[in-house]
């Protein structure tokens, strides 16, 4: 096991950041730690690598009580969001700076240091400055700085997060590569639900302090056990007997996925009627909303090829399938 | 185009202000070097260099030099250590009575001289403490502290304190990390705190007047010069030469750091 998290709680005055988290990473996993902002995963990210203590509770690394290590004691590196590059040296000391510290001889750390930027495409910039470099090129130094320590667990803090779309993309793919290349447990934080479900083998979901459900990403996905998970991740109909009283009963709440609805058909063996009364295009995929007589509304996700232009404001049938709705843990409030 | 009459205007008004900043030391310069003994007579009498030689012969005035220069030295020295300590004890760290501590130590600054020096000669007096080199040394380095605090906070708040928690990160400890992180980031606001600091012990007068013995540093030198009318050119050729020599790391640290 990488990375032990026991009961841990980190609380800054009256505000519970960390609040009674228990996480088990797997040695050579890529996991996720999911969320919106301020529920606590970068805490969490920030304790593993030792810049915060837990208030109570007790984290392991490799095995060993690591919970009051100073940082430079632990054997884990960190990409930092900002990517927190020297500015006052060159792209090589920067690479070479942990080798340096702790004492590797200026010619190991030289081959080291170009093996590490090479292996980020980045050995023809050794001898410039950050501030020369683009954010895609700063990130990889980044990551080079630490992965050249041979850590066994890359702490990232959204590394991707100040980077446009297509590069992110880009990066996402290469980071998985570099991941399964080497064989070291990857932490990381983001709060871009796709980005999680794209890359990781288990993601942890976060919501104020705590998780929420601690999955691989097909079971996040097509099986949230909390209202939460089912909205945070994609889009959820969270139907229960306040929106349709005749078919729901008692407390029961359920995720239904728009794709899992069908538009004019009966083949599902719910049916509902309702009409058309927005029509959300999004380029691969369309939402259409359905207003039910009871002027609740629905989300469906027709299938691509669906021809929408007949569709505004006329009647419409939807059905699903029962099993496809998934029973959420909460009770309806 | 904006109108030229409007450019002329604020050209000439410029100019008008420059003068009157610069007017008084072009008279220093200009009597530096009059024949007239006695007093500021106008217009010169004559060219002459004689009052270099005169003032190269007196010994006191490079006592009074070298007295300044060194309690400029020694209290910037104090100064650069405590205040950057300071500064990286209070730029982030959180504590009750922070607030109240950063105000004690700014204060210095902001209160009159006469009210430092009149404090510091009470509490030397009631020490016991003779006044002289290390009394005037004290004084200026209260105000000098300020400087360097001032100079090396400003630097950290614009260094993301994540280059420290990286450096901590890839196995730097404390020492080492201020060795090869902070310091090198701070180098220009320490020097520039520094010479500054240097610069305002180096004139400091009035809580010199309060803290020192019977040696005299420059300023003080100057300003009992002025009781004696026949030494005026000799004042003069001082002055001048110290306002030589106090442009010169003005025009260093400018050189040193326009390029950035």
């Amino acid at each position: 096991m990488s990375v032990i998290f026991e009961n841990v709680k980190r609380h800054f005055g009256d505000v519970k950041a960390v609040d009674d988290v228990s996480i088990t990473v797997k040695e050579g996993e890529f996991f996720s730690m999911l969320g919106p902002s301020g529920s606590g995963k970068t805490t969490c990210l920030r304790l593993m690598a030792g810049f915060e203590q837990p208030t109570s509770g007790t984290i392991y690394i490799n095995g060993e009580d690591a919970t009051w290590l100073p940082p430079f004691k632990r054997n884990v590196n960190t990409v930092f969001q900002d990517y927190a590059l020297f500015p006052h040296m060159t792209i090589e000391d920067n690479v070479g700076y942990g080798l340096m510290v702790k004492g590797v001889r200026r010619k190991d750390r030289a081959i080291r240091v170009k093996d590490a930027l090479k292996l980020v495409d980045l050995a023809h910039v050794a001898n410039r400055r950050p501030n020369q470099l683009s954010g895609g090129q700063q990130q990889r130094v980044a990551l080079a700085r630490a992965l050249v320590n041979q850590p066994k667990v890359l702490l990232l803090d959204e590394p991707l997060g100040a980077l446009d779309l297509k590069l992110r993309e880009q990066m996402q793919g290469e980071l998985k590569a570099l991941q399964k290349q080497l064989g070291i447990t990857f932490v990381f934080v983001t709060h871009d639900q796709g980005e999680a479900l794209s890359m990781s083998d288990r993601i942890a979901v976060f919501n104020q302090g705590r998780i929420e459900q601690v999955s691989t990403p097909e079971t996040l996905y097509e099986s949230p056990k909390t209202r939460f998970v089912a909205d945070f991740m994609g889009t959820a109909n969270i139907i229960d007997n306040t929106l349709l009283p005749d078919l729901i009963d008692g407390p029961q709440v359920f995720a239904l996925r728009p794709e899992k609805i069908r538009l004019n058909s009966d083949q599902g063996d719910m049916t509902l009627q309702g009409q058309v009364s927005e029509i959300f295009y999004q380029g691969a995929v369309t939402k259409i909303e359905i207003r039910l007589p009871n002027h609740r509304t629905v989300l469906v996700q027709p299938p691509y090829a669906f021809d929408r232009s007949s569709l505004g404001g006329q009647p419409v049938s939807i059905s699903w399938d029962r099993a496809d709705m998934v029973r959420l843990e909460e009770p309806a409030t | 185009m904006h109108s030229d009459k409007s450019s002329w205007l604020i050209k000439g008004l410029a100019l008008a202000g420059i003068c009157f900043l610069y007017f008084p030391i072009l008279i220093i310069l200009i009597y530096a070097f009059n024949t007239e003994e006695s007093a500021f007579s106008f217009p010169p009498k004559g060219f002459t260099v004689e009052w270099f030689f005169k003032a190269a012969e007196r010994d006191d005035i490079f006592q009074a030099i070298g007295f300044s220069l060194q309690i400029a030295a020694i209290s910037t020295l104090i100064a650069l250590l405590l205040g950057s300590l300071a500064a990286l004890a209070l730029y982030r760290n959180n504590f009750p009575g922070k607030n109240v501590f950063t105000l004690i130590l700014i204060l210095p600054i902001a209160l009159p001289g006469i009210v430092t020096g009149l404090s510091l000669l009470s509490t030397f007096k009631s020490a016991g403490i003779t006044p002289g080199m290390a009394t005037i040394t004290i004084g200026h380095a209260t105000f000098c502290v300020v400087i360097v605090y001032n100079n090396v906070v400003a630097r950290l708040r614009r260094i993301s304190f994540n280059i420290v928690e990286a450096s901590y990160d890839l196995g730097a400890t404390a020492l080492q990390t201020f060795w090869h992180v902070i310091l090198p980031n701070l180098g220009a606001s320490l020097f520039a705190g520094g010479l500054l600091a240097f610069a305002l012990s180096f004139d400091e007068l009035i809580v010199t007047i309060f803290t020192a013995g019977h040696e005299p540093t420059l300023p003080l030198w100057l300003l009992n010069q002025l009781s004696r009318p026949r030494d005026v050119p000799i004042t003069n050729v001082v002055a001048l030469l110290v306002m030589l020599l106090t442009m010169l790391p003005v025009l260093l640290s400018y050189w040193l750091t326009k390029d950035r």
